[in-house]
């Protein structure tokens, strides 16, 4: 087994029932393991709901942490489609060249630092910088602010001891209160002032709405990115040969994007709280419980990708669902997309080699799953192209 | 060289001609509206529905069976539903009018 890979713990599961249990909080998850059911579970928003309890499903539930509504993503239609109108356009502002420009900026400042170092900790001392850095072209600030991000170190969210930390996770909300009342003192034009700039049916956002917005693209975009840039940084360590073809064929890297993003799968699942009694996958499902919808299982679905546990850099054919599926697919993709593509344009460009020095795995734990995310840290060495 | 005609949601005639690609780059290319392309023409984000008009869908033919199964789930999905990605430009389709889902 290579370093960098990322096995599939579901694949005997998905093939024999198609689902798996999982335990949290005296709410268990029925995990939906196949690409089809996730699909169709995914669309049909009325028997499995996102608008249930703030933080209900999010697995593990945040429930007890949280009593704000993320904002589009625990709203159901049709209320979802008129918040999610409002920040559509917003959220695209990725592709105009002035931002990829930008980000081009921050990335290639990062590589510069690494390949100039003896070796470095690549989820502390480039992917947590990359993606606060990067948030702060998102959210329209100045770049300053990111030093703040950086300081709350990788886990706002997630402790060492336990995969819940309501502590941790008051530094972000508390902190995102203090910046929508920054925003009401002086507007300008960030995000934060467009949204309590903004109407939904015919009156202003209320200040929760803005937090529930802000929350989610805070807290939606922060490990994930940090995952898929570091689990990017050490493919490439094990796979130099990927970054000669993109330096050679640069018009393969859109494809290359998509196709790490389907092997990382940086989001393992999500949940859904089902509405009436229903079956998925021939197991019954009742009334007021979980199921999620697991994305890094449906992502290595044999029966849609062939050859589902390699990387196959320049994949034609890759219905893959790791930004979601349906109306409420990522927000952020756009902004994720832009990220990963700049990441191996500059990488290919200035990168000859990378070296794993040691590395830490993170293993997630779902019950019977055990699923390799990501690295706790992983020290690498950068080699520069002659 | 194929020539395509696009007619959008809101009844805009866009014509635009290519001799490779995709139809899903062709569009970017002339700004369709309400074809955005996500990932980048991977079959993945279905942000490239057309439909082919009923005299053109011989000329385009039928998605394929990893197409088809994301187009069923879509809305305003028909017989004549393609994902333009995944429609290779060539001179078998010139002249073909798609008319945009989204």
């Amino acid at each position: 087994m290579k370093k960098s890979a990322l096995p599939d713990p579901f694949a005997q599961a998905r093939e024999a029932k198609g689902y798996g249990t999982v335990e949290d909080q005296n709410d268990p998850v029925t995990m939906l393991l196949r690409l089809k059911d996730v699909r169709k579970t995914a669309k049909d928003t009325k028997t499995f709901q996102s608008g249930a309890a703030p933080g209900r499903i999010v697995v593990p539930s945040e429930v007890s942490i949280r009593d704000t509504r993320q904002i589009p993503f625990e709203v159901d239609p049709p209320m979802h489609g008129e918040y999610r109108a409002l920040l559509e356009d917003w959220f695209k502002r990725p592709e105009q060249p002035d931002y990829r420009e930008s980000l081009e900026e921050i990335i290639t400042e990062l590589v510069d630092e690494a390949l100039q170092m003896d070796s470095l900790e690549v989820m502390e001392q480039f992917a947590l910088k990359l993606q606060s850095r990067a948030l702060t072209l998102l959210l329209n600030i100045p770049y300053e602010e990111s030093e703040t991000w950086i300081g709350w170190g990788m886990h706002v969210f997630r402790s060492e001891e336990s995969a819940l930390d309501g502590d941790k996770a008051a530094i972000l909300y508390d902190y995102i209160d203090a910046q929508i009342d920054k925003a009401i003192e002086h507007p300008g034009d960030d995000l934060y002032s467009v949204l309590l700039d903004s109407e939904i049916e015919g009156r202003k956002l209320t200040k929760e709405e803005v937090k529930g917005v802000m929350i989610l693209t805070f807290a939606g975009g922060r490990d994930t990115v940090i995952n898929a840039v570091t689990n990017s940084i050490a493919y490439f360590a094990e796979h130099p040969e990927s970054l000669t073809r993109l330096d050679n064929e640069p018009e393969i890297t859109a494809h290359a994007v998509e196709e790490l993003v389907r092997y990382f799968s940086p989001l393992t699942h999500m949940g859904r709280v089902v509405t009436e009694d229903t079956q998925v996958c021939e197991h019954a499902a009742k009334a007021d419980t979980r199921v999620s919808l697991c994305w890094a299982s449906a992502n290595r679905d044999a029966s849609t990708f062939e050859n589902p546990n390699e990387i196959v850099i320049d994949r034609k054919m890759n219905p893959h669902v790791g930004f979601g599926f349906g109306i409420h697919k990522c927000l952020g993709a756009t902004h994720a997309r832009q990220v990963l593509r700049v990441l191996l344009g500059v990488l290919a460009q200035k990168v000859k080699s990378i070296d794993i020095l040691e590395q830490k795995d993170n293993i997630e734990d779902w019950g019977e799953f055990q699923r390799k995310v990501g690295y706790d840290s992983i020290q690498v060495e950068f080699h520069r192209k002659d | 060289m194929a020539k395509i005609t696009f007619i959008t949601s809101d009844n805009e005639t866009i014509v635009a001609e290519a001799n490779s690609g995709s139809v899903m780059e062709l569009a970017k290319d002339n700004n369709v509206n309400g074809i955005d392309g996500d990932c980048g023409g991977v079959c993945s984000c279905a942000t490239c529905h057309v439909h082919v008009a009923a005299g053109d869908f011989d000329k385009v033919g039928a998605p394929g069976e990893i197409e088809a199964d994301m187009l069923e789930l879509e809305d305003n999905y028909n017989e004549h539903s393609r994902l333009c990605c995944q429609i290779d430009i060539s001179d078998a389709i010139d002249g073909v009018t798609l008319h945009v889902v989204n």
